[in-house]
């Protein structure tokens, strides 16, 4: 058996095994994002969106489904990459692939595709809750379907970054409560940032989420704050940077081997 | 050829631990090889490094002649381990687990199954195959391990204690099977705290004690140096005096029972005729200790003797 036949196999059977375990787990996985952004659709778009009427030239309900999508695939891409990994980690299943003929790129590659199928899965169903409160629409769909894969690959490398270096459960909440809610609350989810101070609007510049909510928010509705450009070149570069450092503390066994 | 070849291994932990101090020793392929230490040897550090769990500070494995550092695939694709620790998913199932791992080694997932199902019936496992593993008994999850590192069907299978917390009954079965593999053509190592086990199994042994190899040999080279044997006898009518006999130690444990070390120079029937003529009749008689024991003890022993000389020098 060559080693490109023993890779695909492996890769297909991490994504199993990953598709698995989501589906296993689904009331904590899919039913969650479901229900929280029903809320949001619910509050902010028709309760309080009613009385803010446009925003960026869109309807408020309108303008906030692009963020509230990314929003769900980048909680549930980190998400499930930090815990499905860490989980494995700590319960030292993750033997299993370190002592296999799997070269490191490979168990990325499974582990990223396994987040990538939530965050995308958990994405699709926030739009289809989004189609009972407004009417959807998708400008340019090759952009959305680029920025909505890229930023969930970005993220669930990420996770697997927290999950090497986290030691216990707590260090898995660290980052998402403290780091990744506030950028991605203060990345442009609910408004646009011409409504923001001049300073404020420079600050929120260095925000990268703010980058992929906009990437997105151009593909879906045809209007972003920042040019697509910018979007794809920051993803483009969170992309090969995460993949390096994943790649590189895998190799050096970092959190993993003694 | 060489299964594994271990090239003056060395492990320093980061917190100054020194695991392994320039470790080298060969398992020629079929060979049924036991490796064999008191707790904190260095065994698992070893094994750990065998299967890339551990990066070595020095030195190098090779297994079937594929260097675990520079062609660690190809090295891993050779191996199967059970680890001591249990270490798979508790929320999936056996037949998952081990389906799985086949999948790992580019097995796919038809051929993995079946694979699985030979395996599980093999280790009495088949009837569990769809329950989630926490709910299986710890017996069933070592052998469950067994499993799983059967799958791949491997070249050398490394068992680190796996008969750790096993009743009898199910621990010979074991042995049954692991003889069978190693029959099959499978170079196994194994390690094991009942020494009993490695005795009847193996055909040679490495001994490693504070990081180093104190013995490498064959298992019956290894008996043969043992140049005494200790006896336990039951008597007939009590004794009240130690008798004495000559070139043999002997002791009372009570009126009723003696402890003989006869030298390998005299035999069995000399330590019989002797007690005869002072009147000691015997009932029965047992080893004190399992022979591969007293060496061991002998050897470790030394070792520690050794290392404690060497931090005094030092």
């Amino acid at each position: 058996m060559n080693q490109a036949q023993v890779n695909w196999v492996g890769y297909r059977t991490i994504v199993r095994k990953e598709i698995t375990r989501i589906l296993r787990i689904w009331a904590q996985t899919l039913v969650p994002p479901a229900i929280t952004m029903t809320l949001y659709f619910l509050i902010f778009g028709k309760i309080i969106g009613s009385r803010i009427g446009e925003m960026g030239d869109f309807d408020y309900m309108l303008f906030i489904v692009p963020g509230l999508v990314m929003m769900s695939v980048i909680t549930n891409s980190y998400g499930n990459m930090v815990s499905s990994f860490f989980g494995a980690k700590f319960g030292r299943h993750i033997e299993e692939l370190l002592i296999s003929p799997l070269p490191n790129w490979v168990i990325l590659a499974g582990y990223v595709t396994g987040a990538l199928a939530r965050g995308v899965g958990v994405g699709a169903v926030v739009l289809l809750v989004s189609m009972f409160f407004t009417e959807i629409r998708i400008e340019h769909p090759l952009i959305t379907l680029s920025v909505l894969i890229l930023t969930a690959i970005v993220f669930a490398m990420a996770g697997m970054v927290n999950a090497i270096f986290a030691q216990k459960f707590d260090d898995i909440a660290i980052i998402p409560t403290f780091v990744l809610a506030p950028l991605t609350y203060l990345g442009g989810v609910f408004y646009s940032i011409d409504l923001l101070p001049p300073f404020w609007e420079k600050v929120s510049a260095f925000n990268p989420i703010l980058y992929m909510v906009n990437g997105f928010r151009y593909g879906m509705l045809g209007a972003s704050d920042v040019a697509i450009g910018h979007s794809f070149a920051l993803i483009g570069v969170f992309t090969v940077g995460l993949a390096a450092t994943c790649l590189w503390l895998l190799h050096s066994g970092k959190g993993l081997r003694s | 050829m060489l299964a594994l070849e271990v090239d003056n291994l060395r492990k320093t932990y980061a917190n100054g631990v020194e695991a392994l101090k320039g470790v080298s020793l060969g398992v020629e392929e079929g060979d049924f090889f036991a490796l064999l230490g008191p707790n904190g040897a260095g065994k698992s550090t070893m094994i750990g490094i065998i299967s890339s769990l551990v990066n070595p500070t020095g030195g190098d494995v090779k297994v079937f002649g594929a260097s675990v550092r520079e062609q660690r695939s190809l090295a891993m694709s050779y191996l199967g381990l059970v680890p001591q620790e249990l270490n798979f998913n508790q929320f999936e199932k056996p037949l998952e687990i081990v389906v799985n791992q086949a999948g790992y080694y580019g097995i796919e997932k038809h051929e993995a199954a079946e694979r699985g199902e030979h395996y599980l019936k093999k280790l009495q496992l088949w009837d569990k195959h769809d329950k989630p593993s926490r709910m299986l008994s710890g017996g069933m999850k070592r052998r469950l391990m067994i499993a799983r590192a059967m799958v791949n069907q491997p070249r050398l299978l490394i068992l680190d204690e796996p008969t750790a917390g096993v009743d009898i009954e199910i621990r010979r079965s074991m042995w049954e099977l692991i003889e069978e593999i190693n029959a099959a053509g499978t170079t196994v190592i194994l390690t094991t705290h009942y020494l009993e086990e490695a005795e009847q199994l193996c055909r040679n042994i490495a001994i490693i004690d504070h990081g180093q190899i104190v013995e490498n040999t064959g298992m019956r080279e290894l008996l043969g140096k043992l140049d005494f044997e200790t006896f336990v006898l039951d008597l007939r009518e009590p004794v009240h005096d130690v008798p004495e006999l000559p070139e043999m130690a002997i002791s009372l444990r009570d009126e009723n029972t003696l402890e003989v070390t006869v030298p390998k120079s005299k035999s069995v029937n000399a330590l019989f005729a002797e007690l005869d003529e002072r009147g000691i009749h015997v009932l029965s008689m047992r080893n004190k200790s399992n022979r591969l024991e007293e060496l061991f003890m002998r050897l470790v022993d030394k070792g520690a003797q050794g290392a404690r000389e060497a931090g005094g020098a030092a």
